[in-house]
């Protein structure tokens, strides 16, 4: 149906347009399915062989009341058939679930673009609940979009009576009546989301499996078939030019877990995964918790704390301690991080960033953790920081922080967030069989042994799994003395520890590769300096205005501490350095202390990715100051 | 308890470390470490299978002077950093010692959890019922109306009794001993030791300087016999100089009381035999204070189920069996996967 009889018209294949790109963005309640929907069009697509990143976007209820603006939920994908960096700025196209979804989407959507609303959804209480004064279908408030409201309740409810199921679960199949529908605008494969619904209900819930499979097919056959509004096309995208290979698509919650698997099977080491739940970080322990098969043990503590100092005794214990949390959580561990590194145990920590101070916005982006990854613990304690730039990146930095925990015996820190967390993307699977192995030698030979004689090149102390005869010794938080560990409260030998524990995590910047320039020259008017998340849209953003002539680089730092040898260097030979951040300029005062050079920060704390052209405004506003 | 068999004669001096003790002295921990070493050797773990974990507090101190492994980490937390050494290595055999502050009061919540999940672990609880690092303020198991720097004019907060929160928590194994009874405390060390799941262990300990002869009451020499029960699996719950007291359940007030053998028709088969399979019995025992009851000392609680890191063991065997293969490739590749073929 079309609520305008006249621009009805069946759309033949042959009249699919061809597009470079697209930014779709599903909203609807948090309890309408929307994750799921938005989960199975990125798969389809990335099986379409389209490069793509994947916003998802919750609130942090689980099920708010129905129909409020605080319970919509939005998951937002950019694909396309050239290199995709970003879920995208403005969506060419919103699929509204409900008026409140419309209304708190609607204003980031491109002038123009095609708004789908489930028009059954549209009750006047609805409208109401949602803050609309009038019906936005009817009031003409909606004219710079291209709107077709579909009765979507109704024709999901029509498609789903050939199974047995109540009017409630019924209407729950909406999302896939919808994903349907843009399936076939993008010319998805229905396959294998066919596929995944019998395999997730298929077995203990047949029915409900028949109604969402009904729907879906129902979805694609209404585009398919009937009646659409003339300007609403089918599209064709073609596949993006990846390199050969196997893919798959991966969060960066999925990365960072088979990382640390890898990273532990090429030290040779059983994993032990000691975290409390919180959002967004459960989702490593949930990752982990699976992978038993893999010598991963995990363990669910009793609080942050807890979690801290069993990973820190099972480093100790001689396996692989891992501790992954979020801000708050980081910020109740501080004080055994101390203690890793007061006693030199290797440590795992992965700080899933949020938005804050305190609880602040849990399921919302940011990275303004930086200061507390750095300097978040008393006394002089110095300590690893790595920065993941993507989902896939999430792969490489979490086996990086293994090697350097364990070649160091120190604690590595590494800073994900939400974004990355939770956003898919394509990635060429690496061969495993080709990543260089770093195993851990055990210290077991007593001739010589103390607790803390050093390796002369790393400075590292002997790793002694405890068990092992004739190396029994004592560790612990008190001021211990050099080499011999025992308790010490010399003046000068406190000076000399703390100058050791200094100059051990400072010279990891002998081992870690120099920094590179990500793109553009190495010298010019302005470098634009990222870590973290940003490096999406920080690389597109460079990337145009470098098409536009202008003299802009791009330098994406994945260690923060020790920083790369070159990187002072490197950045004095810019004019002008530029530091976008999801937080109030944290790298940006780090990069001035350590080099005095006059960085500038693009601060935006809204809990969402900058936008490209956030960052392009503040590349061209730097420029021109 | 662990699998570990004893392969060598030991003796205490086998488990001394070559540190200077650093107790004040007359602290009853002299006792306590003495008595521990002396159980150890007995027990004849080899000493690199040994490890001491504990937080903070003068009790914490007490790796340093084992010649054992052992880590002396944060305020509070000796259980958790022990659980995940057991989580790393099931095998060893693993002590953790703290203070009545380090484990009942910064570290309740661990203790609670440790305690709950049956880790396999032998706890030793120091109770000397006050702060003795932070020179002698009160603790959560000062009694009430304590002096102490920080409550001048008494403590008004009520003491927590360290084994009816361990029963409550859900400990398997719960004990007791005190620091002087050279004879007694290296059996129950002994009976923790085999007791394989969280053995909890509170030792009454004389704080020589911040809470002299706070347990006089009970520990006096002169006067134990009175005012101390041994308790024994099996045994009749009798004890006095004359070994004519008893202790029975009054029905009509749903509690314990003593009774005198011999004394208004009472003859031993009223008293009660313990069972230290009976919880609601050993939680009767560890509520029974001076001057109405003599004080349980013993096993009050021995009711064995498995134990946290052998579940998690389990599991990971059986994942490994239904999946042998620790090929990273095929993790990295599990789910939907498309292949781009060369240009």
């Amino acid at each position: 149906m079309s609520s305008d009889g006249n621009a009805v018209l069946k759309l033949a294949e042959s009249r699919r347009e061809e597009v470079d790109s697209v930014v779709v963005r599903f909203a609807g309640d948090s309890g309408d399915g929307i994750q799921l929907t938005g989960g199975r069009f990125a798969e389809t697509t990335a099986l379409s062989g389209q490069d793509l990143e994947t916003f998802p976007d919750f609130p942090a209820e689980i099920r708010a009341p129905i129909g409020t603006t605080y319970g919509v939920s939005a998951f937002q994908i950019n694909f396309g058939s050239g290199v995709i960096m970003t879920a995208g700025d403005a969506p060419d196209v919103l699929v509204a679930l409900n008026p409140a979804a419309l209304i708190v989407n609607i204003e980031e959507i491109k002038a123009g673009g095609l708004v789908i609303v489930d028009a059954g959804s549209f009750s006047a209480k609805n409208i109401q609940k949602a803050g609309y004064e009038s019906n936005p279908l009817e009031d003409g408030s909606l004219e710079k979009y291209r709107v077709f409201p579909i009765d979507i309740s109704r024709l999901t409810l029509e498609a789903v009576s050939v199974a047995d199921v109540n009017k409630r679960d019924g209407l729950r199949c909406k999302n896939m009546w919808t994903l349907g529908l843009i399936s076939w605008m993008y010319d998805r494969a229905l396959e294998p989301s066919i596929e995944h619904l019998e395999n997730k209900f298929g077995k203990k819930l047949p029915e409900v499996a028949k109604a969402n499979v009904a729907a879906l097919k129902a979805g694609h056959a209404f585009a398919e078939t009937a009646e659409m509004p003339g300007d609403v096309r089918g599209f064709t995208i073609k596949p993006a030019d990846f390199a050969p290979g196997v893919y798959r698509t991966v969060t960066g919650t999925e990365a960072t877990s088979w990382g640390l698997v890898a990273g532990a099977q090429l030290a040779g080491l059983k994993i032990a995964l000691c975290s409390y739940p919180i959002t967004p970080a459960s989702g490593i322990l949930h990752v982990l918790s699976r992978l038993k098969a893999y010598d991963v043990t995990t363990f669910q503590a009793e609080d942050e704390i807890a979690a801290v100092c069993a990973a820190i005794g099972a480093s100790y214990g001689g396996a692989l301690g891992i501790t992954s949390s979020s801000g708050p959580g980081i910020a109740l561990k501080t004080e055994a991080i101390g203690l890793a590194i007061a006693t030199e145990v290797p440590l795992i920590v992965v700080n899933t960033q949020r938005a804050g101070p305190s609880t602040g916005m849990p399921t919302k982006t940011e990275q303004s953790d930086l200061y507390l990854a750095l300097y978040g613990r008393n006394a002089d304690a110095p300590i690893v920081v790595l920065a993941a730039h993507s989902s896939a990146d999430s792969f490489d930095v979490a086996i990086e922080a293994v090697r350097l925990a364990t070649k160091y015996m120190t604690p590595v820190i590494l800073l994900s967030d939400t974004y990355i967390a939770n956003a898919a993307e394509p990635w060429l699977v690496p061969d495993a069989d080709q990543l260089e192995p770093f195993k851990v030698n055990f210290r077991t030979e007593p001739e010589g042994f103390q607790p803390y004689v050093r390796d002369e090149t790393t400075l590292a102390r002997p790793w002694v799994k405890p068990g092992t005869p004739g190396l029994e010794h004592r560790i612990g938080g008190l001021e211990r003395s050099d080499v011999s560990g025992n308790v010490s409260n010399d003046a000068d030998n406190h000076q000399l520890m703390t100058n050791i524990r200094f100059n051990k995590i400072a010279g990891i910047a002998n081992d870690i590769p120099l920094q590179e320039v990500e793109l553009g020259g190495d010298s010019g008017q302005i470098v634009v300096v990222g870590w973290g998340s940003t490096y999406g849209p920080i690389s597109r953003a460079v990337g145009h205005l470098r098409d536009e002539g202008k003299a802009v680089s791009h330098i994406q730092l994945r260690y923060i501490n020790p920083l790369p040898k070159n990187l002072g260097e490197l950045l004095a030979r810019f004019d002008k350095i530029l530091v976008p951040e999801m937080n109030m300029g944290q790298l940006s005062t780090l990069l001035r202390d350590r080099y005095m050079l006059p960085t500038k920060s693009l601060c935006k704390v809204t809990g969402k990715p900058f936008r490209i052209i956030e960052i392009e405004d503040g590349i061209r506003a730097a420029l021109e100051k | 308890m662990n699998d570990i068999i004893a392969t060598t004669d030991l003796t205490p001096k086998d488990f001394t470390s070559d540190q200077e003790v650093r107790w004040c002295p007359g602290c009853g921990d002299y006792a306590i470490v003495k008595s521990v070493r002396k159980a150890l050797a007995e027990i004849g773990t080899a000493t690199e299978n040994v490890v001491f974990i504990s937080g903070i507090g003068c009790a914490a101190r007490f790796p340093y002077y084992m010649a054992t492994y052992g880590f002396h980490t944060i305020h509070g937390r000796a259980p958790a950093f022990a659980t995940g050494v057991k989580l790393a290595n099931p095998e060893l055999d693993v002590w953790v010692v703290g203070g009545d502050g380090d484990m009942l009061s910064i570290g309740g919540n661990h203790t609670l959890h440790v305690l709950r999940r049956n880790v396999d672990l032998n706890i030793l609880l120091f109770n000397n019922e006050i702060y003795g690092l932070t020179k002698g303020q009160y603790s959560p198991t000062s009694r009430e109306g304590t002096l102490s720097p920080s409550t001048p004019m008494g403590s008004v907060d009520h003491p927590v009794s360290a084994t009816s929160f361990a029963l409550g928590a859900g400990a398997r194994f719960v004990a007791r001993s005190v620091d002087t009874d050279q004879k007694h405390m290296p059996l129950v060390l002994k009976r923790a030791h085999e007791h394989k799941g969280a053995s909890f262990v509170e030792i009454f300990q004389n704080c020589i300087v911040y809470n002299d002869a706070t347990f006089a009451d009970f520990t006096e020499r002169a006067t134990a016999a009175d005012t101390q029960l041994h308790v024994e699996h099996g045994q009749p719950l009798i004890f006095g100089k004359e070994r004519n007291k008893g202790i029975r359940v009054n029905h009509d007030i749903l509690d314990l009381e003593v009774v005198t053998v011999g004394k208004n028709g009472v003859t031993l088969d009223d008293v009660l035999v313990h069972d230290q399979t009976n919880r609601t019995l050993a939680g009767w025992l560890a509520r029974m204070e001076t001057p109405n009851f003599p004080v349980a000392i013993g096993v009050l609680y021995c009711n064995p189920s498995e134990s946290y890191e052998t579940g998690v063991s389990r599991q990971i065997e059986d994942a490994k069996q239904k999946s042998p293969s620790q090929d990273l490739n095929s993790l990295l590749k599990s789910g939907h996967t498309w292949t781009v073929e060369p240009h």
